[in-house]
């Protein structure tokens, strides 16, 4: 259990840009990724913004050299997973032992949802080749195979922290000696289902969502890919890592199966875990990546568990999601990325339309992007339905 | 370090709630879907509760709940679940009432009760667990992949009673679909004839079974889960034979230690044929004994494997109802369980008296 793993390279793709580079810029410039539906088909197109990916799924299956009518999940965290791995500074992937874990939440959901209409009037109705991919799992084989990944394959679903879930189970796979190299993180589409889903839940915002701010309304989904390649000790050696996985956290709120308890237990203990794991004292964090859905019950819960823990020294921290909007399962990975990146640039990335202190809390997010930081350590949070939390630190070293 | 299965409970098509001898009064079904046989759930779950839970939740509380009461353990460090579909009920439900209204007036009970992992945090909800949860969702290797995080996590020493499960359940809409793919056969068989079936297609099955893992043993503990791998699309069966002898080699035995293999074998010809060239590669003249003629096909029907093999550790003999070739030693001290789901999935665990 002593071997380090290391942060590799990553991948983003997400409705801030189609690459790392694009999303970093857009970061910079203060460009927010939501706006009116263009891709996905839905009554509330003008009801409920969302950070869609601006390409259509022509468009991503050029990029991800794979056909166009395979579920929009999979062409993400193709795109995803192959910057990811480029980024790396590793060759052909057949030379290592690797594994693919990805999160995701509904699977092939996207397209499921086009057969169910035609299956509904006639049992024999809708084209089978738009459920086969309906699993969670099939939607990470479908990659895997285009990757040439065999020695282990998996699939997390914890709803919101699936992302961050994969990363530890890679890392523990990698601790054991099951293989060399993962390539962890999560991906999501936008579906009706889901946006639907939400809406009844009465938690997503009309607006741009404003995460931490005192006048939140709700979130706003949104759709990507990101996965971080960890390696083992003895492989960093032979590359430049971004950065150390150095502790990880995994806790249930055992509160409710949607909503956080009012103390933050679960994001308390996740938080609290990972610490204790990466051997780092809270006044040593130099920047959070929020979970910061910007609903009222999340942003509150976070914030006191975060109070109850780093006070009276608060980090920098942002929610990124308002910028990509809540990627579900994509954001545990997406938001790895960011982090890993934050440490190897020293950045830290700006929480965008805050403008009202939250009256629970004694600290407020960082509103601009700025670099040049000595980040020593970073952690990133996750919490999701089904009580599920998840807090990941990186370390420079 | 070894890891032992400290208690066991599982839902199925057969009556493995109730406890008592191992496929006493085995029930014998001609149909191609299996339903569970329900236990009164309400021994575990409030009534109120029970009548909004879909039945893999049940199940899956249920079964959790009989690995504990066994195990003598009220309160888990962790709790890790497979399941390759997930709570597929009411992701029909959502899905349904989205279409026929056009995305209006829905309500959230299903939505909120779809997502893959509200089996295990439900258990958490129920148990007020507030340890380690995760919910793995990958085709035939859920369970598996549950399986080895929990010994992955129990040899870290963060965790010393882990709960583990894997389930499935049946909904009317996903087997239309599944059938529609071929996978089922065309006409209802004798499930005790089934693994003699000289046609293509099995029967489709649902249920769930957990396991009380420990670092250390209980007063009725049989078994030690000694080891599990997992094996993805291998290209021909020599590739199977080789994965497995490298498998027992890691874990210092060979085919002679082995005193009973258990197959995942499930009446389909094309796909029995990788048990058929794996028993005569390395296993001609072992006991073999199988399970999804019990169980029905399922991407973690595994899981019911792995119950079985605990119980036949556990009470010495395998019982007339699970045995598919020849008699297994009086001493049966070592078991290899070798699933696989749809030729793609292979999976491997090997469990050791204790």
């Amino acid at each position: 259990m002593s071997e380090k793993v290391w942060i590799a390279g990553g991948g983003v793709i997400s409705g801030i840009g189609l690459d790392v580079p694009a999303c970093i810029k857009s970061f910079r410039d203060m460009q927010p990724g939501m706006a009116a539906m263009q891709y996905l088909p839905s009554v509330h197109r003008n009801t409920f913004p969302v950070a869609e990916v601006k390409a259509d799924n022509a468009t991503l299956a050029d990029m991800a050299r794979m056909p166009e009518n395979i579920s929009r999940t999979a062409l993400l965290s193709m795109i995803a997973a192959r910057e990811a791995w480029q980024s790396s500074g590793l060759d052909d992937i057949s030379h290592y032992r690797v594994g693919f874990v990805s999160g995701n939440t509904v699977g092939g959901m996207d397209k499921t949802e086009d057969f169910f209409g035609d299956f509904l009037a006639n049992p024999r109705g809708g084209r089978l080749h738009q459920v086969a991919h309906h699993e969670c799992g099939s939607i990470t084989e479908l990659v895997a195979d285009m990757l040439g990944i065999r020695h282990h394959v998996s699939t997390i679903s914890t709803a919101c922290s699936s992302g961050a879930n994969a990363l530890m189970y890679g890392a523990r796979l990698i601790r054991n000696n099951i293989v060399d190299v993962v390539i962890a993180g999560g991906t999501d589409s936008l579906t009706r289902f889901t946006l639907n889903g939400f809406n009844t839940l009465m938690i997503l915002d009309q607006q741009p969502c404003r995460p931490f701010d005192d006048t939140r309304t709700g979130l706003n989904l949104g759709e990507g890919a990101g996965y971080v390649v960890l390696v083992s000790d003895s492989l960093a050696a032979q590359l430049q890592p971004w950065c150390r996985l150095s502790g990880f956290a995994n806790a249930n709120d055992a509160y409710h199966q949607t909503a956080s308890s009012p103390d933050g237990t679960g994001n308390y203990l996740a938080m609290k875990g990972a610490l204790d794991m990466s051997g780092v004292q809270p006044q040593q964090v130099g920047y959070i990546n929020l979970h910061g859905t910007g609903t009222q019950n999340n942003d509150v819960s976070e914030g006191i568990a975060i109070n109850k823990l780093f006070a009276p020294h608060f980090p920098a921290m942002s929610s990124t999601k308002s910028f990509t909007g809540h990627t579900l399962g994509a954001s545990g990975g997406i938001e790895a990325v960011f982090s890993a990146l934050a440490i190897k640039e020293g950045i830290i990335y700006p929480n965008a339309r805050f403008e009202h202190q939250m009256k629970e809390l004694p600290f407020s997010p960082a509103t601009a992007f700025s670099t040049g930081h000595d980040l020593q350590h970073v952690m990133s949070n996750s919490f999701g339905f089904g009580g599920n939390c998840s807090s990941l630190v990186f370390s420079k070293a | 370090m070894n890891i032992y299965i400290n208690g066991t409970g599982c839902i199925s098509p057969q009556n493995t709630a109730q406890g008592g001898p191992l496929l006493a009064a085995p029930r014998e079904y001609e149909q191609v879907r299996l339903a569970t046989v329900d236990p009164d759930y309400k021994q575990w779950i409030d009534v109120k509760q029970i009548r909004r839970m879909s039945r893999v939740v049940k199940m899956g509380v249920a079964a959790a709940n009989l690995s504990l009461e066994t195990a003598g353990i009220t309160l888990p460090d962790a709790i890790i679940t497979g399941t390759a579909y997930g709570c597929l009920d009411d992701t029909g439900v959502f899905l349904t009432k989205m279409v026929n209204q056009q995305e209006e007036m829905l309500t959230p009970t299903a939505f909120i009760q779809s997502t893959h992992n509200t089996v295990a945090g439900q258990i958490a909800l129920l148990l007020g667990c507030n340890g380690y949860n995760n919910t793995f969702v990958h085709r035939g290797f859920s369970f598996e992949n549950a399986l080895l995080d929990a010994i992955m996590i129990l040899k870290e020493g963060t965790a010393k009673h882990i709960l583990a499960g894997g389930m499935d359940e049946i909904t009317n809409y996903s087997h239309q679909v599944l059938s529609r793919f071929g996978i089922y056969k065309k006409a209802p068989v004798k499930t005790m004839e089934l693994l003699n079936s000289p046609d293509t297609g099995t029967i489709a099955g649902e249920g769930a079974a957990f396991f009380a893992l420990g670092v250390t043993s209980a007063p009725g503990t049989a078994a030690t889960l000694t080891g599990v791998s997992t094996l993805y699309k291998p290209l021909w069966e020599g590739e199977v034979i080789g994965h497995i002898m490298k498998f027992l080699e890691d874990h210092h035995c060979t085919p002679a230690d082995i005193d009973l293999l258990v197959t995942g074998r499930n009446g389909d010809i094309d796909q029995d044929e990788m048990y058929e060239e794996v028993a005569a590669a390395l296993f001609p003249d072992h006991a073999e004994a199988s399970f999804k003629h019990l169980c029905g096909e399922y991407p973690t029907a595994a899981a019911f494997g792995l119950w079985m093999a605990n119980a036949i550790i556990a009470e010495q003999a395998v019982p007339e109802a699970a045995v598919f070739y020849g008699h297994a030693p009086k001493k049966i001290n070592r078991i290899l369980l070798y699933n696989h789901h749809q030729g793609t999935h292979h999976s491997f665990v090997l469990l050791t008296a204790c």
